[in-house]
C-alpha cells in the first residue's frame, strides 16, 4: 500500500509552527518511513502532484496569494489542519485589523521615520500580492477539519495529532499538550 | 438670562434634596433646559450631587434620551421597530430627511431640529410613530411627516402638530394629555375596562388584614403580567417577611418590550385602578413609598398621571391614615425613565430609580429581599396591579373563573402588523392563536410573534397552541406578519433591537448577540451555508445561558424559535459550499481597500 501524504505550508505565518514541526527530532526518520510529503517548504515541493492525506496550514490568510494556496490546499486535501494560532485566528499580523488598511500601507511605504521611499508612494507591481482588507483565520475562507491551537503547538502535539489523523482515529489530545502556562 | 449652568444645577440639585439617587432627573432637567449634558454641567453635577464624575458621564452615556453633544430644539424621534418598517417608516424617514435637509442622526445647523431613530415607543397598532420632543405623532405618512415639519418651522411648538391633526379618543382629549395618540380598544373585558369605583376595592381590601389579602391574590392564582408570569401573591409574601426598615412597592410601567403598548391604554384610561391595585399592594407587603416607574417615552402621560394621584390625595385615597385606616401611611412618586429597554427588567430599573445606570444586578438578593437603597421591594407590572385591584373588589373566584389552569383570569394582548384591526383585546388566557388571529382579522397570516422580540415567532403549524403560561407566555405583544414578509429579515431586527439595548456588561450578551446577527445577515445574503444553522443555534444556546439577565437570557429567542418554526425558510436560503470554499468569504470584496491604496491593476491570474 501506498505510503499516506501530508504537505504543509505557511501563509501569514512566521514558520515557529513550521520549526516546531521539525522539533520532532529523531522522530522524524520515523515520519519519513510513515508518510511521503507532497506540497510542502521541507522538501522544498512548489506544487500538488496529487490528492494528499493531510494538510497542515501554518498562518492566517493576509494577502491574495495565501487565499488562493489556501484554497489549493483545500482542494487537494482530505482533512486541512489549522496549525497554530495564527491560522486559527490570525495571531501576531491580525494585530493590523484594528488600523484601515490604507494607514498601515502609509505608515509602512510613506511616513515611517526609519523610511527610505524616495517617490512616496505605495509600491504597485505585480509581483507583489495584494493585501487583504484585515487578516482572517484559515476557517472563514474554507472549511478547517482540525484546529491544533498553541504557538507554536508543541512537537509532541503536533507529533500525536498527526498520528492520529493517519490513522484515521479522532484527535484526542491530552490536557498536558495543550495547556499553556 | 442670569443663571448660568453651575447655578442651575445647584439650585435643582437643592430641590432633589441633593440626594444621589434622584441624580437622574437632575441629569434630565439639565437635558430638558439646555438641551444636552455639557462637561460644565457634569462636572458641576458631580459637585453638587457628591459623586465622581465619571458617574455622571457614564449616567449620560447610558441612556438614549441623555445627551452629551447639543441637540435641537425640536428632536424627531422616528420609531424603527420592524411593525412601524412594515407600515413605510422608511418613507417617512425619508421625507422627515429630506424636510430637515438632515440626515438620522444629525441636528440642523440653526440647532432647531434633530433627528433620530429609536426603537419602538409603544404604537405599533398606530405605526408608524414618532416623538416629537414629548409629544407623539402617530399613522405618519410621508405627507404628515412634511407637514409636521412645515408647522414645527412656523411655529416651533410640537404642541401645535397635536392640535393640526386632532386628539385621539377617552382620554387622549384630556386637558392635560392632548395627544394624538389613539386607545384602540378592540376588546374590552370585564376586569381592565370594566366599570371602576375609585377607592371600592381599596375598601375592601382595608377591611381585612394584609395577610388576607395576600391570601385573597393568591387563591386568585394571579401571576405577574410583565412577561415572567412570577406569581403575584408569593412575591409580596416574600417582601412582607424580608427584613427591612422600610419597603417599597414599584409599579413597572417601563413597557419597553417592542409591539406592546396595552400598559400605555391603561395609564390613558384606567390609572385609578392601577393606583388602587399599587395602594393595596404597599397595605399587604407593609410599604410607605411608591415609585412608578414610567418610560420616557410616556411622558405625555405624566401631567395626568399626576393629576390622578393628586385627585387620590384630595379623596383620602393616598397620603396618611389612607381611606381612614389609622396608621396605614402610602404616598407615589412618579420617576421617568430615560431611553433604555433594559430598565423595564426590574434590578436595572431599581438602579434606574436609584439615580444610576440602568445596569441589572445580581440575583439573588431578589428585589423581594434587597430592592430599592437595599430595602425589599416588589415590582409589580401595570396590569398586575389593576388585576389586584379587581380581585380585591370582586372576590378571588370572580377573577379566576376565566383562564386555563396554571393561568388565572385574562390577559391584555397588544396586537399590531398585519391584521385588519390592530389594538388592545382582553383575551381569557388559554385562548388558541388561531382564535386571536380571527378576532383581530388576520386570517391569512404566516408567522406571529408572541411575547415580542423576545418572546416566540410561531408559523400556521403553531396557530392551535394556546396563550398562556403553560404554552406561549407572553408580556402581551402579538405582532403578526403575512406571507409576504420574509422572517428573517424580521430576526435582524429584532436582534438590532437587543445589540443596540444590550446594556453590555457581559460578553454573551454584548458579543453574542453581534455575532449571531452577522451569522443572520450571512444567510440572508445568500452567502450563508449548511452548517451556519448548527453554528447559530449553539451559539443562541450559550448566550442565553451564560448571560446575566433576561435581556441576554431572551435575545436569542427570536433565532432558536424561528430555526425550530420556520427550518425550511432557512435552508432555501443556504447552499452547499464548493471545493470546500466558505461561500461568505468574498475576495474580490477583501480586495478593494487594497486596489484604492496602491492604484487600480488587473486582478492577478488565478495560480
Ligand atoms: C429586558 C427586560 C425588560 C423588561 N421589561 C418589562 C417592562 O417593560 N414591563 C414589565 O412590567 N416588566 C418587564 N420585565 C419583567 C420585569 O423584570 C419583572 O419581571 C416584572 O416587572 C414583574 O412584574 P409582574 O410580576 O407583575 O409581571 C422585563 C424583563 C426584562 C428581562
Ligand atoms: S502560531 Fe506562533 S509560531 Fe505559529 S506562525 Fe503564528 S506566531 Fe509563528
Ligand atoms: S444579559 Fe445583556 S443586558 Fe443583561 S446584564 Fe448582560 S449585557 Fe447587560
Amino acid at each position: 500500500m501506498a505510503k499516506p501524504k501530508i504537505a504543509t505550508t505557511s501563509l501569514a505565518g512566521c514558520f515557529g509552527c513550521h520549526m516546531s514541526i521539525l522539533d520532532i527530532d529523531e522522530r522524524i526518520l520515523e515520519l519519513g518511513q510513515l508518510v511521503e510529503f507532497d506540497k510542502s517548504p521541507i522538501n522544498d515541493l512548489k506544487r500538488f502532484r496529487g490528492p494528499v492525506d493531510v494538510g497542515l496550514i501554518e498562518g492566517g490568510c493576509c494577502n491574495e496569494e495565501n487565499v488562493r494556496v489556501l484554497q489549493d490546499f483545500r482542494r487537494h486535501c482530505r482533512v486541512l489542519v489549522s496549525l497554530g494560532d495564527c491560522a486559527i485566528m490570525g495571531g501576531v499580523p491580525a494585530l493590523r485589523n484594528m488600523i484601515p488598511l490604507k494607514e498601515c500601507l502609509e505608515e509602512a511605504f510613506c511616513h515611517g521615520v526609519t523610511l527610505h521611499n524616495t517617490n512616496g508612494r505605495i509600491p504597485n507591481d505585480a509581483e507583489i500580492p495584494l493585501l487583504l482588507d484585515k487578516v482572517y483565520p484559515c476557517h472563514e475562507v474554507v472549511k478547517i477539519d482540525c484546529f491544533l491551537p498553541g504557538c507554536p503547538p508543541s512537537a509532541d502535539a503536533i507529533w500525536e495529532a498527526l498520528l492520529a489523523l493517519l490513522h484515521g482515529k479522532p484527535v484526542e489530545l491530552p490536557y498536558e499538550l495543550i495547556k499553556y502556562d | 438670562m442670569g443663571e448660568s449652568v453651575g447655578d442651575f444645577v445647584r439650585r435643582v440639585s437643592h430641590e432633589l434634596g441633593r440626594n444621589r439617587s434622584r441624580l437622574l432627573e437632575l441629569a434630565r432637567a439639565v437635558q430638558e433646559r439646555y438641551r444636552y449634558v455639557s462637561p460644565e454641567a457634569m462636572d458641576a453635577m458631580a459637585r453638587s450631587m457628591g459623586v465622581p464624575r465619571v458617574e455622571v458621564e457614564g449616567l449620560v452615556s447610558f441612556y438614549a434620551f441623555l445627551s452629551d453633544r447639543p441637540q435641537g430644539r425640536i428632536v424627531i424621534r422616528l420609531s424603527d421597530n420592524v411593525i412601524d418598517e412594515m407600515k413605510g417608516a422608511a418613507r417617512v424617514g425619508a421625507a422627515f430627511q429630506e424636510a430637515l435637509g438632515i440626515g438620522f442622526g444629525q441636528t440642523t445647523a440653526d440647532g432647531l431640529f434633530t433627528l433620530e431613530w429609536t426603537p419602538c415607543i409603544g404604537m405599533s397598532d398606530q405605526a408608524p410613530a414618532a416623538l416629537i420632543n414629548h409629544v407623539v405623532a402617530t399613522q405618519l405618512s410621508s405627507d404628515s411627516a412634511r407637514r409636521i415639519v412645515e408647522i414645527l418651522r412656523q411655529d416651533g411648538s410640537p404642541e401645535k402638530v397635536v392640535r393640526a391633526f386632532g386628539f385621539g379618543d377617552g382620554n387622549n382629549g384630556h386637558d392635560l394629555v392632548r395627544a394624538m395618540v389613539h386607545n384602540n380598544i378592540r376588546q374590552p373585558g370585564r376586569v381592565i375596562f370594566g366599570h371602576m369605583a375609585p377607592g371600592e376595592a381599596l375598601s375592601k381590601a382595608l377591611a381585612m388584614s394584609p395577610v388576607e389579602v395576600i391570601r385573597d391574590v393568591k387563591t386568585a392564582r394571579l401571576r405577574g403580567r410583565g412577561g415572567a408570569g412570577f406569581p403575584t401573591g408569593m412575591k409580596w409574601d416574600f417582601t412582607r417577611a424580608a427584613e427591612g426598615q422600610r419597603r417599597y412597592v414599584i409599579c413597572n410601567a417601563d413597557e419597553g418590550e417592542p409591539g406592546t403598548f396595552k400598559d400605555r391604554v391603561i395609564l390613558t384610561e384606567r390609572p385609578d385602578l392601577m393606583i388602587e391595585g399599587m395602594t393595596i399592594a404597599a397595605y399587604a407587603v407593609g410599604a410607605e413609598m411608591g415609585i412608578i416607574y414610567l418610560r420616557a417615552e410616556y411622558a405625555y402621560l405624566r401631567a395626568f398621571l399626576e393629576h390622578v394621584l393628586e385627585g387620590r390625595r384630595r379623596q383620602g385615597l393616598l397620603g396618611r391614615d389612607i381611606a381612614g385606616k389609622k396608621g396605614f401611611h402610602f404616598d407615589i412618586r412618579i420617576q421617568l425613565g430615560a431611553g433604555a429597554y433594559v430598565c423595564g427588567e426590574e434590578t436595572a430599573l431599581i438602579s434606574s430609580c436609584e439615580g444610576d445606570r440602568g445596569d441589572p444586578k445580581d440575583r439573588p438578593p431578589f428585589p423581594t429581599d434587597k430592592g430599592l437603597l437595599s430595602h425589599p421591594t416588589t415590582v409589580n407590572n401595570v396590569e398586575t396591579l389593576c388585576c389586584v385591584a379587581r380581585i380585591l373588589e370582586h372576590g378571588p373566584g370572580w377573577f379566576s373563573e376565566e383562564g386555563s389552569s396554571q393561568s388565572a383570569g385574562p390577559k391584555l394582548l397588544s396586537i399590531s402588523g398585519d391584521c385588519a384591526r390592530p389594538g388592545v383585546y382582553e383575551v381569557p388566557f388559554g385562548i388558541t392563536l388561531a382564535e386571536v388571529l380571527r378576532l383581530c382579522g388576520a386570517e391569512d397570516a404566516a408567522a406571529v410573534q408572541v411575547g415580542g422580540p423576545s418572546g416566540q415567532m410561531v408559523g400556521r403549524e403553531g396557530f392551535g397552541r394556546r396563550i398562556c403560561y403553560e404554552d406561549l407566555s407572553t408580556g402581551g405583544a402579538v405582532m403578526v406578519f403575512d406571507g409576504s414578509r420574509d422572517v428573517l429579515w424580521i430576526v435582524n431586527k429584532f436582534l438590532d433591537f437587543f445589540i443596540e439595548e444590550s446594556c453590555g456588561y457581559c460578553t454573551p450578551c454584548r458579543v453574542g448577540n453581534v455575532l449571531m446577527r452577522e451569522r443572520v445577515q450571512r444567510i440572508r445574503a445568500g452567502r450563508g451555508e449548511p452548517s451556519d444553522l448548527d453554528y447559530l443555534r449553539r451559539l443562541a444556546q450559550t448566550v442565553k445561558t451564560a448571560s446575566r439577565c433576561g435581556l441576554g437570557q431572551t435575545s436569542p429567542n427570536p433565532v432558536l424559535t424561528t430555526l425550530d418554526n420556520f427550518r425550511g425558510v432557512y435552508q432555501s436560503r443556504v447552499q452547499q459550499p464548493t471545493d470546500g470554499r466558505r461561500p461568505a468569504f468574498d475576495l474580490e470584496a477583501a480586495l478593494v481597500e487594497a486596489r484604492a491604496a496602491t492604484g487600480a491593476r488587473p486582478a492577478v491570474t488565478p495560480g
